[in-house]
């Protein structure tokens, strides 16, 4: 393995900077989070048509470029270096990954092109009203009905639930439990029974949604993978997208590190810019040894993504604690080094604030993954 | 996570292992693991030997370039070595500050003369040097060395008191930062001069430490004496050349260290199974992050090697803030698993087990080789751009 980046993937980067230093601009994040939508068409248009972005990690059969997840990660820290508000974590990340690990040529056929192209937009809806993140998350039921299943529940924190145009459900067989008997359905948005509320969150720049399920009938084609195997799919799936958000997160971190190095370096206290002082030049100093360290994390997790031999939970878990405390770590100490201006809602301080913790307790919170890490030690 | 490594960086390592191991197993066994961390004062003659031995198989300096004396080999290659020495259980090297600080300084600012003079022994490994920097005011503020240098005919002749300096009880030689002219600001009448430790006018204390050994000592000087000839990089240019010899630190000690490291915190494991301290949700919380730090610093070392011929880079920059600190969190850690056992002693009258010894020479990682004080500041000044204290 190379520890570090090619050129092509260096030129991913800045090409992605370029695109979102305009379309993702402050003025455009703060439009884009104030509507219900929650993003902008036109740039998810361009990124999706013009950059191809929602093609990097298709496979070229199915109309994408076939490039692996650490390409895909330059582009992930500069999306969370801007704040993009876009469905492409929900769609690519979650979706694209749920029917790339389990998925049957049928079903990649018919959605994989349309991803790729940028015309559908997906998610997965795993977790439930609470703070389970295992399996035990799952409560929504199917059962068997004629050729097809029946779906009931209520699907909680789904990203971009309410505007996706299709949704992968996880739901269990009656009585099942634990990992056993779970199993994922494709689910078009407008299936009959499918109700999808947006429910306002904290953190503006990604939007969550409630999606209920009321004797939703799907056909037997629309089981992914294997039935009553679907936790393995899931978890898979949750992993591969552990770590693009811990990508993003070390994006977002670097962000919130240059701004707080920029504004010391201009604002004057005492006679001096207050990055003279040391209680000032050691916070960003572990800032950047905390982002640093961050990105090694996250780029060991993208590279060994497409590999099979390593165990994903573990670098997946690994990636996501160290990401979520770096993240919220810079944020913060982003806004008590602005002082005052920090905590405004004018400043962007405080959009960052919210989406490191938007993204920490999403698809697990750090303790979660250290205990998740702790099995696998043997401990 | 390994390095990616090419046929011939593949038969190097073959060839170190080969050769460690033969060694290591014959006629250096005894001295497997002596001399690490709290324990580098012992079997001092029988690691000099080693040293000479080293040398004498080509294993000295191998970083160096070829014309003076090494094997021109690169960082990659250096760490391989450092990684396969560790593995091997080599003892605690006592050339490593000629072949990692004053040779290189030399090297770069030497004269031909210094060069032909120094450079030779250190790759046989003939003769041992230590580092005068540190005084009792001149710690974190380097440049306030008080150590005075006054030129009498062909010699330098020497006055007062450095400390903190590692092996200064058995070094042939000392890089000693003195001040030479007392008239100019501080930073520009320091000279960096070569003094002979074997002589009169030097006196060698040993600081015994909180572990109860003795790595680091004071040196007095009374009116030592050194050659003319022997400053480095010209006359009150001496704070230039040190701040130099920090550059030269290429990291390629990380993965040695680090695969210590790994042994250390695989025996905390074991502890917590056996001490039952596994089955505490807040311990395994601490061993996994523990764990997750230990692998993240695995990246930052392969990241940083491959990193080549740039300026110090980032990673290179956070790598001493970094280790330091999870070593010490590591021995705080493997001693809140132990519980009561924690304190007991492996004897009378203060003998340290393994993990105790670790534990507390922790405490001196964040402060030796410039404290994380003094790392916050070369970060956020060099890394990120930020203003310097006003001096």
């Amino acid at each position: 393995m190379d520890f570090s980046f090619s050129e092509q993937q260096d030129e991913l980067r800045r090409a992605a900077r370029r695109f979102l230093q305009s379309e993702s601009s402050e003025a455009r994040v703060r439009s884009a989070m104030e509507t219900e939508q929650g993003y902008d068409s036109r740039v998810w248009e361009q990124l999706s048509e013009e950059l191809a972005w929602t093609a990097l990690t298709i496979p070229e059969a199915y109309d994408g470029l076939g490039m692996s997840y650490l390409d895909l990660h330059p582009v992930m820290e500069e999306m969370g270096r801007a704040l993009l508000c876009s469905p492409f974590f929900a769609t690519i990340c979650l979706g694209a990954n749920v029917l790339l690990v389990g998925g049957n040529e049928a079903q990649k056929e018919q959605h994989l092109s349309a991803i790729a192209a940028g015309k559908t937009t997906a998610t997965l809806a795993y977790a439930e009203k609470g703070r389970e993140n295992g399996a035990d998350a799952i409560r929504a039921t199917y059962e068997h009905a004629g050729d097809g299943y029946v779906l009931r529940g209520d699907k909680r924190y789904v990203i971009d639930g309410h505007t996706a145009d299709l949704i992968f459900v996880a739901a269990r067989s009656e009585h099942s439990r634990g990992i056993e008997g779970v199993s994922v359905f494709a689910v078009p948005a407008n299936t009959r029974g499918v109700t999808r509320t947006w429910t306002p969150s904290m953190d503006q720049t990604r939007k969550l949604a409630a999606i209920t399920l009321d004797r939703v009938v799907v056909p037997a084609g629309a089981l992914i993978g294997e039935e009553g195997r679907g936790w393995e799919l899931c978890e898979r799936t949750l992993d591969l997208a552990r770590i693009a958000l811990a990508a993003e997160q070390v994006g977002a971190a670097e962000m919130c590190l240059d701004m707080s190095v920029e504004y010391a370096k201009v604002r004057k206290q005492f006679g001096r810019p207050i990055g003279s002082f040391q209680a000032i030049k050691h916070k960003c100093a572990d800032m950047l040894t905390m982002v640093e360290s961050a990105r090694s994390a996250a780029f060991y997790a993208s590279a060994v993504a497409g590999q099979g031999e390593v165990d994903l939970g573990e670098v997946a878990s690994s990636a996501k604690a160290f990401c979520s405390d770096t993240f919220f770590h810079c944020a913060a100490e982003n806004i008590q080094i602005h002082g005052g201006i920090g905590f405004t809602w004018e400043h962007p301080a405080h959009l960052y604030l919210k989406r490191a913790k938007a993204s920490e307790v999403l698809l697990g919170e750090p303790s979660f993954h250290r205990e998740r890490v702790a099995m696998r030690m043997g401990l | 996570m390994e390095l990616q490594l090419n046929e011939a960086e593949r038969a190097f390592q073959r060839a170190a292992r080969a050769w460690l191991e033969e060694q290591l197993n014959g006629p250096y066994k005894d001295l497997q693991g002596r001399g690490a961390s709290g324990d580098q004062d012992s079997y001092i003659e029988e690691r000099i030997a080693w040293g000479k031995a080293m040398g004498a198989a080509g294993w000295n300096c191998i970083g160096w370039p070829k014309e003076f004396g090494g094997r021109g080999c690169s960082i990659k290659e250096e760490a391989i070595f450092n990684e396969e020495y560790v593995r091997a259980n080599g003892p605690g090297n006592v050339g490593h500050i000629g072949e990692t600080l004053l040779g290189p300084t030399l090297i770069h600012f030497g004269s031909p003369e210094q060069q032909q003079r120094f450079l030779p022994p250190i790759v046989s490994g003939d003769e041992i040097w230590c580092q005068g920097y540190s005084e009792p005011g001149a710690g974190s503020d380097l440049a306030n060395v008080q150590t005075k240098a006054t030129l009498a005919g062909d010699e330098w002749i020497i006055e007062g008191q450095k400390i903190w300096t590692s092996g200064a009880q058995y070094s042939d030689w000392c890089f000693v930062l003195c001040r030479t002219d007392p008239e100019a600001p501080k930073h520009r009448g320091i000279s960096y001069i070569l003094v002979p430790m074997k002589q009169d006018g030097i006196e060698v204390r040993p600081i015994k430490q909180m572990g109860g050994s003795a790595e680091f000592a004071e040196v007095f000087f009374d009116g030592a004496k050194a050659q003319k000839d022997h400053v480095v990089g010209g006359v009150n240019n001496g704070w230039k050349v040190a701040m130099g010899t920090l550059a030269f630190e290429r990291g390629a000690s990380t993965l040695g260290q680090q695969y210590l490291f790994k042994q250390e915190f695989e025996q905390v494991v074991e502890a917590a199974k056996k001490s039952g301290a596994a089955k505490d949700p807040i311990i395994r919380q601490r061993l996994a992050h523990a764990w997750i730090g230990l692998k993240v610093m695995r990246v930052n070392a392969l990241r940083m090697l491959e990193h080549q011929g740039a300026d110090l880079n980032r990673e290179a920059l956070i790598s001493k803030l970094y280790w330091s600190n999870w070593h010490r969190d590591l021995g705080k850690l493997a001693m809140d698993i132990l519980g009561p056992e924690a304190e007991i002693l492996h004897g009378a009258p203060y003998e340290l087990t393994r993990m105790q010894k670790w534990y507390l020479f922790a405490r001196a990682d964040t402060i030796y080789a410039g404290s994380n004080q003094i790392q916050r500041n070369i970060i956020g000044e060099r890394g990120l751009g930020l203003p310097k204290e006003p001096r």
